[in-house]
């Protein structure tokens, strides 16, 4: 029944496209590919976008990832059964960040859960999740309602030092740089009802928006200051080299199902301390791990790609699970997997295209953000 | 300067006379920048390396990708661009001028008559695309 159940939300589930798609290609962006969506990887170029979201502003359609609201007075219990981090903590108007993991403490996908009342919850997962994840919930949901609201919501992130800015122009009632980190507030930009989060996935301070999916127009009214700011739009090429500057994991690359929380920097989400039980918290309590995620760096200038292999004195030790370029630091760096005695700065070797080339270890965050004193 | 030609894993090659000696440019045409995105870096070959048409001489990575390079024809490594060690981009700025990776002296010159002209190429690419 679970199977037939799946091939119907495939059928269901028509749309590949954001809708903001033909936007995307009016601006000349190349299309890529992602998990069976068509989505920008790049506008101007890739290095030139990031560049641009750490020292300007940037905008990024992210609509593909999937949302889904979580309604009715069991959600939090619903939720707290679901994910390792304690969802209690959370206010009205609050998002966490979690893994979700199966009984063996794998990772099933790594979400954010928004409160935006005690009896209204909505889960962002990433887009290539989305089918599974809302299996998931919906079958450890028995006394809550579960809908999956992608289709009819939109999603935009604007991140960058100037994101606040080009915000604070467009809204004029409330006072966005007191929003904290990971608070969401409901303004109105040019007469579209939003819900705006202080998150994000680059390293940068910045937002990603909220709002009905019919609200295409949005765009230009993000767009509209462009000279003031340098507000770029920015694809999923520079969306990549910017998370992994910054140390943020990718589900699919850096973690699946076989890894644990605990492999990965995630232990940190785990509160084996909170009241309910959580789904994977007996295996997750009894787990030693054998394997580790750092960072790395190429000594040489080439760059290290998800499968290469890592050795270390002449042994297969591990393997690459991100690598791209840094435009910030003009190094190949990436995570990879090694064991877990493996200390800080030490070297390395990568197997790239068949040679190897030393690396060093280091941590998976490259990037550090100066942080404003006011904020 | 004779004429630009290419093969069919998009590296142009042309010949330079100067006084004796022909000496064979070699670099990647603008399909194959354009296809590759950024250049972040390249691995160069080492002057005095004798290679086979058809064998790798040197590696770019992209932000997206990372490719081999191939020898056009075959022959020894006179003279790299060592500034594309520090400035790679002149790849992407410039495949057919600044952007030349290597000097080839070529060692059969029949392998150059073999390759596409230039209409040859763009055809080709034409069907790629």
């Amino acid at each position: 029944m679970l199977t037939i159940y799946s091939i119907i939300r495939i059928h269901l589930r028509s749309l590949v496209r954001t809708p903001f798609y033909d936007i995307h290609k009016s601006l000349g962006a190349k299309i890529v590919n992602f998990h069976g969506w068509d989505m920008p990887l790049q506008y101007s170029g890739i290095m030139d976008e990031h560049v641009n979201v750490r020292t300007n502003v940037g905008l990024f359609d992210v609509s593909h990832m999937g949302r889904f609201e979580v309604r009715g007075q069991h959600s939090i219990a619903c939720l707290q059964e679901l994910v390792t981090n304690d969802l209690e903590k959370m206010t009205d108007h609050q998002a966490m960040y979690s893994p979700m993991c199966s009984e063996t403490g794998g990772i099933i996908d790594d979400i954010i859960v928004y409160r935006l009342r005690g009896d209204r919850f909505m889960v962002v997962v990433n887009a290539s999740n989305r089918d599974k994840d809302f299996d998931w919930i919906s079958k450890h949901s028995k006394l809550v309602q579960v809908e999956d609201i992608s289709d009819r919501t939109g999603l935009l992130a604007i991140q960058g030092p100037r994101a606040c800015d080009v915000l604070q122009k467009l809204v004029e009632t409330d006072d966005l740089q007191s929003v904290k980190p990971f608070h969401v507030v409901d303004v109105n930009i040019g007469g579209i009802e939003c819900m705006l989060s202080r998150t994000g996935y680059t390293g940068e301070d910045g937002f990603e928006i909220f709002f009905d999916s019919s609200k295409i127009e949005i765009w230009t009214k993000l767009m509209q200051n462009s000279k003031i700011f340098g507000i770029k739009p920015t694809g999923l090429g520079a969306r990549d080299t910017l998370r992994l500057e910054a140390g943020l994991m990718l589900y699919g690359n850096d973690m699946d199902e076989n890894t644990t929380p605990l492999e990965v920097p995630l232990k940190w989400t785990i509160k084996f301390d909170k009241k309910q039980y959580f789904i994977g918290k007996k295996a997750l309590s009894n787990n030693q791990p054998l394997r580790k995620l750092v960072g790395f760096e190429v000594l040489e200038k080439r760059i290290a790609r998800h499968g290469n292999k890592v050795f270390i004195d002449g042994t297969e030790a591990g393997f690459v699970t991100s690598g791209s370029y840094s435009p910030t630091l003009r190094k190949a760096i990436g995570f990879c997997f090694v064991p877990v005695e493996v200390l800080a700065n030490q070297p390395i070797q990568i197997s790239i295209g068949g040679k190897q080339y030393e690396a060093t270890v280091s941590s998976t965050r490259f990037y550090r953000r100066k942080q404003n004193m006011l904020s | 300067m004779s004429e630009l030609k290419f093969t069919k894993e998009h590296e142009w090659i042309r010949i330079e006379k100067k006084e004796d000696e022909e000496l064979a440019i070699i670099g990647i045409s603008e399909f194959a920048q354009e296809q590759l995105g950024e250049i972040v870096s390249i691995e160069l070959p080492k002057a005095g390396g004798i290679f086979r048409q058809g064998q790798t001489i040197a590696i770019v990575d992209s932000v997206k990708a990372s490719s081999d390079i191939y020898a056009p024809i075959g022959g020894k490594i006179i003279e790299v661009n060592e500034e594309l060690i520090e400035k790679p981009e002149r790849i992407n700025q410039s495949p057919y001028d600044s952007g030349w990776i290597a000097k080839i002296k070529p060692s059969n010159n029949e392998e150059f008559e073999n390759l596409m002209t230039k209409e040859e190429y763009d055809r080709y690419i034409g069907e790629l695309k």
